[in-house]
């Protein structure tokens, strides 16, 4: 026990560390390094709990697929110039007072329900659960639950997969002036009368073919 | 102290959930940062339903973290195509230049 508290605390404060360099750092590549930084030590954290698949699926997701897209995005940006540009101007203090204020409550509220919801306990009885069956892997109970009782839920998010990756496209995609591409309708509804054209060539004068 | 429990959990989640909304108040440099805010934010909720999920011994939670987990890949996507045509139209991603609403 005394283990698995050293380790919670040791990740927990690596998460919040990283999280909050996330907000603060001046560089953004630093930002989403911080990002993975939290991320992976979250997963640690799930990895620990018991939570082995969703762990690993974070690991997978977040780290390698979401963050590397920030990576790219931030990279596409000019970053540095944009630093030199902020540092010119002057500064605006304004919003923080009113942000912290709104976030120490949020904090607070957060807290206060964390703190509470153990009141009433009566009511976690109610809900019909499913229970974890320690015999079987968490991969196995939780491909048990997903593919049977929230099937339609899973086919959802596949949707939400689509559509964003169709979105993704729609939004960037781009028609450049002066590039030669190839046009299907055209090429399959060319006929032979607008194609082929016989000429009478008279003697020693040769075709024109530059029409 | 030393006994772990979901109170921990709890905290750790409630704490980077409010890392997360100050980010997204505070920022003054670029877009992106906030959106990683909202990725943080989005983990505090993964943090809150894996740690109710064991403790209560209710498979659910776990469940929902890999929808909240496919929401959040499909929103990070979306919303940096929408950063890159910003930045393609306007040439800025800061957040002060980006006053075109007049909000």
């Amino acid at each position: 026990m005394i283990i698995h508290s050293i380790f919670f605390y040791i990740f927990s404060i690596i998460a919040v560390f990283s999280a909050i360099m996330v907000t603060v750092s001046r560089n953004t590549v630093h930002s989403v390094f911080f990002l993975i930084l939290d991320f992976i030590s979250i997963s640690c954290l799930f990895i620990m709990i018991g939570a082995e698949f969703i762990g690993m699926i974070m690991l997978i997701v977040y780290v390698g697929a979401v963050a590397v897209l920030f990576l790219f995005v931030v990279m596409m940006f000019n970053v540095s110039q944009q630093n030199n540009e902020q540092l010119r101007e002057k500064k605006n203090f304004n919003h923080i007072p009113i942000g912290l204020l709104i976030s120490t409550v949020i904090f607070f509220e957060l807290i206060i329900v964390a703190g509470g919801w153990k009141y009433k306990p009566e009511l976690l009885k109610s809900f019909s659960s499913i229970g974890i069956d320690s015999s079987t892997t968490n991969t196995h109970e939780i491909g048990n639950v997903l593919y049977t009782d929230y099937i339609h839920v899973f086919q959802l998010s596949g949707m939400i997969l689509l559509v964003a990756m169709i979105g993704a496209i729609v939004l960037t995609f781009r028609k450049r002036e002066g590039i030669k591409r190839q046009s299907y309708f055209k090429q399959i509804s060319r006929e032979r009368n607008e194609a082929v054209e016989l000429v009478d060539v008279e003697k020693n004068k040769g075709v024109n073919v530059d029409v | 102290m030393f006994d772990i429990g979901l109170g921990h959990y709890l905290t750790l989640g409630a704490i980077i959930f409010t890392i997360g909304i100050i980010g997204i108040f505070l920022n003054r440099k670029n877009i992106i940062v906030i959106l990683m805010s909202i990725e943080l934010i989005l983990l505090a909720v993964n943090i809150n339903l894996v740690s109710f999920s064991i403790y209560l011994n209710d498979l659910t939670g776990q469940i929902f973290t890999l929808f909240i987990l496919t929401v959040a890949a499909a929103e990070a996507a979306i919303g940096l195509a929408i950063i890159v045509i910003y930045y393609r139209n306007s040439g800025t991603i800061r957040v002060q230049e980006i006053n075109k609403l007049k909000g």
